[in-house]
């Protein structure tokens, strides 16, 4: 029985590859740690000119700036490098999270006053399952498994998980899969 | 990591507790009305208020606490002071006294809290200034049926003894445990059924406060049980026990999860913040051309990132910060996309 967090498991998406189904929303409201609520992105890119759909989970930055930015100390990341959700007794429902994330990731559920977001299925991962958003995706936009795994399927690909805001540059534990040889993906 | 003094918040939170022992004395009047029994009890206290003054100073030397501490104070005290202090004690009763908030979380959740809290503040509301020596009972010296409560030394009520009223006071903490005991039960039950709890609980962080408020609970209703229906023989035992549970809960609230009572009032400054930032004006999202915050918040997110070191400023001078969250994932999926596509393919 594999009933611990494997370190050797990382998450990779490919936005390029969503084709906007929203079976990871489906199922990522299954997850028990959101109490039945989807706590995955899927919306359309640019509505007017393309149907391309993007898809975004919590990245877990290194450094991350929800968690700095947290007034009230509800935000915590353990020793895999994943970034919790509000702590639910400390959370104020600021909305800093909200409004500093540079991947757009918590959102705050007004009823609640409180700020909720992906933890990457931690009741399914730490107990060495894979999160719900990629057992369900059709098109391997998002992928759970081991880098050579990702290096087998996606040979022209590369996992970069530095990212440039502006003069900003971020680190996650989750990665992008890019075109090969690239190191970083610039955002402005 | 090495402990370092904070210089400041140790001399704030040790001016709070002279002046709380200087009370003490004048309170009780010069210690006559100073229950000597409680001694151990006042130690926890001072101890714990050093450790809450302590810990909430440097909390707010973080720069997101500072800014929204400055600005709630800010808020309350400018020229709509009557609508925000309206608005304060509105959410003050709905937030603090009710937690409403956790309604809508879950029906049954909200009672386990709503007991919990209510039977905790009810219990601080009278045990704190007994121990504190602010408020104690005597006999009425004309009729000793009467009984009289007296605060600072002054006489604020008088009730019969026998009355219904006297059995509501005398045992008000029997009360406060009842409630506290069966919030312990309701959360305890989702503790251990509910799988997402399960998975992110941990043992000091949620499960000692629970065990410590019915060790509490338990020790406590003890002291009438044993006076009631053991005829005081194992007082001694009970009030040890009570005590040794009362004054760990009092001096690991600056610690552990209890550190959020103190806490919790920061979300009326969070209500003041939203509702000025509106009246000043929303913040458009350049992609989604949708308001999505206030433009107070935005301008104020970016001076509070820049002091933690998270400079989102772009090339042409905007900042990533002026987006809206949809319209972030957007840029990021349009960056992706360029770079697929200097390459020549999408997929690979």
């Amino acid at each position: 029985m594999t009933s611990y967090y494997k370190t050797e498991m990382e998450f990779f998406v490919d936005m390029q590859r969503c084709i906007g189904c929203k079976a990871c929303e489906a199922a990522c409201a299954e997850c028990e740690t959101n109490g039945q609520q989807s706590m995955i992105h899927v919306n359309y890119v640019e509505r007017a000119v393309t149907i391309q759909t993007t898809v975004q989970v919590c990245m877990h930055c290194d450094d991350p700036v929800c968690a700095n930015v947290c007034p009230a100390d509800a935000i915590s990341k353990d020793e895999f490098g994943v970034v919790h959700t509000a702590n639910t007794a400390r959370c104020i429902g600021c909305s800093n999270c909200v409004m500093a994330c540079p991947f757009g990731v918590p959102f705050k559920e007004e009823s609640y006053d409180m700020m909720m977001k992906c933890n990457m299925c931690y009741d399914r991962t730490s107990a060495g399952k894979k999160p719900m958003c990629a057992t369900v995706c059709p098109s391997q936009a998002l992928y759970y498994g081991t880098r050579e795994e990702m290096r087998r399927m996606r040979p022209n690909s590369v996992p970069v998980n530095t990212f440039q805001f502006g003069k900003l540059e971020v680190k996650t534990k989750v990665n992008i899969m890019m075109p090969k040889g690239a190191t970083m993906l610039k955002v402005d | 990591m090495r402990f370092q003094l904070n210089k400041k918040a140790f001399f704030i939170a040790l001016c709070c507790c002279i002046v709380t022992v200087m009370l003490v004395f004048y309170g009780s009047r010069k210690l006559q009305n100073f229950d000597a029994a409680l001694i151990a009890y006042l130690f926890g206290t001072v101890f714990a208020l050093f450790g809450i003054i302590y810990r909430y100073c440097i909390w707010l030397q973080r720069p997101p606490t500072w800014m929204y501490f400055r600005r709630g104070w800010q808020l309350l005290f400018s020229k709509s002071f009557v609508e925000y202090a309206g608005l304060s004690v509105q959410k003050l009763v709905r937030n603090i006294a009710f937690q409403r908030f956790i309604y809508p979380r879950g029906k049954t959740r909200w009672w386990g809290h709503f007991m919990l809290a209510t039977g905790c503040m009810l219990a601080f509301c009278v045990t704190i200034p007994l121990t504190l020596g602010w408020i104690h009972f005597t006999m009425n010296p004309t009729d000793t049926s009467l009984y009289e409560a007296h605060l600072f030394g002054f006489k604020v009520m008088e009730f019969k003894l026998g009355s219904w009223m006297a059995f509501f006071i005398f045992h008000i903490l029997n009360w406060c445990s009842w409630l506290v005991i069966a919030g312990c039960l309701l959360f305890m039950r989702r503790r251990l059924t509910h799988a997402g709890l399960i998975a992110s609980q941990t043992f000091e962080g949620d499960w000692l406060p629970l065990v410590l408020l019915m060790a509490i609970s338990v020790t406590g209703l003890g002291l009438t049980y044993d006076y009631e229906f053991l005829k005081g023989k194992t007082y001694e035992f009970m009030a040890v026990t009570h005590a040794v549970t009362v004054i760990l809960f009092l001096i690991w609230i600056p610690f552990g999860k209890f550190f959020h009572i103190i806490q919790r009032p920061a979300q009326i400054g969070a209500h003041l913040y939203r509702k000025e930032g509106e009246k000043r004006g929303m913040a458009i999202c350049p992609h989604t051309h949708k308001a999505f915050a206030t433009q107070m918040h935005v301008d104020d997110l970016k001076i509070v990132t820049k002091e933690l070191g998270f400079d989102f400023t772009l090339e042409d001078g905007t900042s990533h910060l002026d987006l809206s969250p949809e319209g972030k994932r957007a840029a990021l999926a349009k960056a992706h996309l360029k770079a697929r596509e200097a390459t020549g393919k999408f997929f690979g």
